[in-house]
C-alpha cells in the first residue's frame, strides 16, 4: 500500500541529496517527493509517497531516521490529513476550442493562469485523483506539457507533526 | 583564544583524547600539517592514504577508541574511500579529516578537487563540508560524538584550505546539540520482559553473538547468560572472541564457512537470540530457510537492523550494555533454567554435533596444508595473539583454526571483505596494543594490495609477524571456480608472477623466512617470534585446498559441503 511520510530535516546544504541518495541506494520505490520550507527557518519538510508493504515502509522510515540531518518522520497514512498536489498544464487551445476548455476548467474548479493564441495554462490544486481526472479530459485537446509538485500533506490534528509522538 | 582553523582541528583532536593519527600530507592540508608540527600528537606517515584509513580502523578495533586519519583533497581523499567503506560495513568509529580546495574554487573542477561529501555520503555515518570557519569547533565535537556513540561508524570532515587558514576565536563546545541524532542507550523495559518470557519458554534456545557485542564490551555478560541458563552459543565472524574458543557451550562460527554444529543448531533451535548481529547473507544462507523452527529475538542498538534481513518475532532495541543486564535481572527472578529434560537434551544434542563434526582437513606429512600453518600459529602463540587477517581463504581458515579467547583479538574485514586491509590494519593494531603480539595472516593475493605499508612497519620497528599463506592463486576465487564454474580457472593464478616474498621483506628492511614443508613450519614460526622486529613468513602451501564446510550461496545452512573435495 501507499504511505505518505512527512520527513522533517535540518535545512542544510545537501540534505535533499542525502535523503534522495539513501532512497535510491536502498532500492526503495518512491512515487513522489516534495521538499519545502516550513514555519521554522532551519527546518525543511520533505513529503515522500512510498509504495510497499509494512516491512518495507518500516525500513524506509528506519533507514531515513538514521540520517543525522533527519529530525523526525511521521507516517501520515493512518492519520486524518489533508493531501494536495498542484499541477500546471499547458493545453492546446485554438479560439474555437477555448470555451470548451474553460467549461472543463470550471467543472474542476481549476484556474486559467495564462493564454496565448495556441495554448492555455491551467492551474489545478487538489488530490492526485482529481488532477489525473482533469488530465484525462484535457487529453482530447492535446496536452503540450505539464508539471506537478508531488504530494504534500498536513495532519488535521491541532498539534504540529514535529511535536507529536 | 584566537587560532587558525588548522590549530582548531588539532586542538580539538587533543580535547577528544586523540594521541595518535595516521595520514599522508599533500597540497591543501599543508596548513593542517604545519599546525600538527607544534602539538604533541603522534602522526604516523603511511605509504598510501588507503593504508592510513585501514590503520586507523585497526587501531579503533583493538582499542575501542575513535581512529583518526588525514588525507589531502582529491586523490588523497578518494584513496581513503575503501577504508571508510570498510569501517562503515563493520561499524568501526573513525574520524577522517580531508582537505578540500579553497571555497572560491569549489565546483570549478579545480586541481585535486573531488566531491568528498558526495562520494562518501553512502559509506559514512555522517559527513561534513565545513564552509564557515566558525563551525569548525562544533563540527569536530559532533564528528567524534557521532563516530563513537550509538552504532559506531566513520565520520568524514572535509575542510577547505581557506577554512584551515582562517583565524577564529576558539572555544571547544562542552555539549553536542543534534536534534536529529539521539543514540538510544536504554530502550523499553517491556521489550526485555517479553524477551525473557520467550527465553524461559524455549526448549532449544541458541545465542547468536555478533560484532555489536564486541563493540559494546559485553562479552562477560554473554558468557554469564550462557552459563547461568545453559544456552549454547554461536557467533558470526565479527563476534569471534566474545566466548572463548574452548568454552563447552560454544559451537563455533555460523554461516557459509561455519561449523556443522553451529549451522545445525540454527536449523533446529526453537529460539534464536541474536545480539549485535545483522543477519548478513554470509550468515543466513537462504533466508526463507534460516532458523525455520525458531522464534527470533533481535537485540541491537540500531532499530534499522530489526526486520531488515530476517523478520524478528521480538525486538529489544538499545545498547547491549543495558539490555543484557536487564534481561539477566528478569531471568534471575524466574525459575532456574537448564533443568528441564528438553533443555538438557538440547545441550546433549548440540555437544554431540560439535564432537561428531569438528573442523577438519586432511593433514599430510609431505604437502604443506594451509590449515596446518594456522594451527601451528595458534599453538606457538598460545592462542593469545591479536590476529589480523586479510580477505579470502586464509581469513576463513584463521576464523576456523585460530582459537580466539578474548574480544578485540580478531581484526578482520567482515562486511566489506577488503583485500589489502590486513597489513595496514596490523599497523594500527600494533600501535593500539604495543605490548601485545600482533600476527597478520594474509594471502599472496591480499598482501600485494597494500604491501607498501611494510615500509611504515619497518620505519617504526613494529614487531608484526606476517604469515603469507602463499598458494600462488587467488584461493577463494579458485575455490568458487572449482566448485561452481567447472574448474575454469579464469585469471586467478599468480604462479607466473614469481614474487619472492623473502627478498621482498628484505628489500623493505624486514626479515624474510620461508617454509615449504610441514616440518619447516614450527621452525619458521619460532624463528619469527624470536625476532624483535617485523618478519615476513612465506608459507608455500598447496594450492588445491578448499575452505570447508561450505554452504553454497543461496543454499540453506543444512546444505553444507563437507569432507574433502578434489
Amino acid at each position: 500500500m501507499r504511505h505518505t511520510l512527512a520527513v522533517m530535516v535540518e535545512n542544510r546544504p545537501g540534505v535533499l541529496a542525502r535523503v534522495a541518495g539513501l532512497i535510491a541506494r536502498r532500492a526503495f520505490n518512491i512515487e513522489s517527493i516534495s521538499a519545502s520550507h516550513t514555519e521554522e527557518p532551519d527546518m525543511t519538510r520533505i513529503t515522500i509517497v512510498v509504495e510497499g508493504n509494512n516491512r518495507n515502509v518500516e525500513q524506509v522510515v528506519n533507514q531515513l531516521s538514521k540520517l543525522v540531518d533527519v529530525v523526525k518522520i511521521i507516517d501520515l497514512t493512518m492519520e486524518p490529513s489533508i493531501e494536495r498536489d498542484m499541477a500546471l498544464i499547458k493545453v492546446k487551445a485554438s479560439p474555437e476550442t477555448r470555451s470548451d476548455i474553460m467549461d472543463i476548467v470550471e467543472v474542476f474548479r481549476a484556474k486559467i493562469v495564462d493564454v496565448n493564441r495556441q495554448t492555455m495554462v491551467i492551474e489545478l490544486t487538489g488530490e492526485e485523483s482529481k488532477i489525473e481526472a482533469l488530465c484525462e479530459v484535457l487529453q482530447d485537446h492535446g496536452i503540450v506539457e505539464m508539471v506537478r509538485t508531488g504530494k504534500i500533506a498536513l495532519s488535521r490534528r491541532p498539534a504540529a507533526a514535529k511535536d507529536t509522538d | 583564544m584566537n587560532m587558525t582553523g588548522s590549530q582548531v582541528v588539532v586542538s580539538s583532536l587533543q580535547k577528544e583524547g586523540v594521541d595518535l593519527i595516521f595520514g599522508y600530507p599533500g597540497g591543501v592540508v599543508l596548513p593542517l600539517y604545519d599546525a600538527l608540527y607544534d602539538f604533541p600528537i603522534r602522526h604516523i606517515l603511511t605509504r598510501h592514504e588507503q593504508g592510513a584509513a585501514h590503520a586507523a580502523d585497526g587501531y579503533a578495533r583493538v582499542t575501542g577508541k575513535v581512529g583518526v586519519c588525514i588525507a589531502t583533497s582529491g586523490p588523497g581523499a578518494t584513496n581513503l574511500v575503501t577504508g571508510i567503506a570498510n569501517a562503515n560495513a563493520d561499524s568501526v568509529p573513525l574520524v577522517c579529516i580531508t582537505g578540500q580546495v579553497g571555497l572560491a574554487i569549489i565546483g570549478k573542477d579545480s586541481f585535486q578537487e573531488a566531491d568528498v561529501t558526495g562520494i562518501t555520503a553512502s559509506i559514512t555515518k555522517h559527513n561534513y563540508l565545513v564552509k564557515n570557519p566558525l563551525d569548525l569547533p562544533r563540527v569536530m565535537k559532533e564528528a567524534f560524538y557521532i563516530a563513537r556513540t550509538g552504532r559506531p561508524g566513520p565520520v568524514v570532515v572535509d575542510i577547505p584550505k581557506d577554512v584551515l587558514t582562517a583565524t577564529i576565536d576558539y572555544h571547544y563546545p562542552e555539549q553536542v546539540h543534534l536534534r536529529g541524532y539521539k543514540p538510544l542507550d536504554e530502550g523499553k523495559p517491556a521489550e526485555v520482559e517479553q524477551a525473557a518470557a520467550a527465553l524461559l519458554a524455549a526448549k532449544r534456545p541458541l545465542l547468536f553473538i555478533g560484532g555489536g557485542a564486541v563493540s559494546a564490551g559485553v562479552a562477560e555478560a554473554i558468557i554469564d547468560l550462557a552459563e547461568t541458563w545453559q544456552i549454547p552459543v554461536i557467533t558470526s565472524l565479527m563476534g569471534l572472541g566474545t566466548v572463548p574458543a574452548g568454552h563447552p557451550l560454544f559451537l563455533g562460527m555460523v554461516g557459509m564457512h561455519g561449523t556443522v554444529a553451529a549451522n545445525l543448531a540454527v536449523m533446529d533451535c526453537d529460539l534464536l537470540l541474536g545480539a549485535g548481529v545483522r543477519f548478513d547473507d554470509r550468515v543466513t544462507g537462504l533466508l526463507s530457510k534460516f532458523a525455520p523452527k525458531a522464534k527470533i529475538i533481535h537485540f541491537d542498538i540500531d532499530p534499522a537492523e530489526i526486520n531488515k534481513n530476517v523478520p524478528a518475532h521480538l525486538r529489544v532495541v538499545g545498547h547491549l550494555g543495558w539490555s543484557l543486564p536487564a534481561l539477566r535481572q528478569i531471568l534471575c527472578t524466574a525459575q532456574p533454567l537448564g533443568a528441564s529434560p528438553e533443555r538438557k537434551e538440547w545441550i546433549v544434542q548440540t555437544t554431540k554435533w560439535r564432537e561428531d563434526s569438528p573442523l577438519v582437513y586432511q593433514p599430510d606429512g609431505q604437502v604443506l596444508k594451509p590449515q596446518y600453518v594456522i594451527q601451528e600459529l595458534d599453538r606457538l602463540t598460545e592462542s593469545n595473539a591479536i590476529l589480523v587477517t586479510d580477505v579470502g581463504q586464509h581469513q576463513m581458515w584463521s576464523a576456523q583454526f585460530y582459537r580466539f579467547n578474548r574480544p578485540r583479538t580478531l581484526v578482520t574485514s567482515g562486511g566489506l571483505g577488503t583485500m589489502g586491509f590486513g597489513l595496514p590494519a596490523a599497523i594500527g593494531a600494533q600501535f593500539g596494543r604495543p605490548d601485545e603480539l600482533v600476527v597478520l595472516v594474509t594471502g599472496d593475493g591480499s598482501i600485494l594490495m597494500n604491501c607498501q605499508e611494510m615500509a611504515t612497519i619497518v620505519e617504526h620497528k613494529l614487531p608484526i609477524k606476517v604469515a603469507i599463506i602463499n598458494n600462488q592463486v587467488l584461493g577463494m576465487v579458485r575455490q568458487w571456480q572449482r566448485l561452481f564454474y567447472h574448474h575454469r580457472y579464469a585469471y586467478s593464478g599468480f604462479a607466473q608472477g614469481g614474487t619472492d616474498y623473502v627478498r621482498l621483506a628484505e628489500a623493505f628492511g624486514a626479515v624474510g623466512l620461508r617454509a615449504a614443508t610441514p616440518a619447516e613450519v614450527p621452525v619458521v614460526i619460532e624463528k619469527a617470534l624470536a625476532v624483535d622486529g617485523p618478519v615476513f613468513m612465506d608459507f608455500q602451501v598447496c594450492p588445491e585446498e578448499n575452505v570447508l564446510p561450505m554452504v553454497p550461496a543461496g543454499a540453506s545452512l543444512d546444505q553444507m559441503i563437507e569432507g574433502v573435495i578434489d
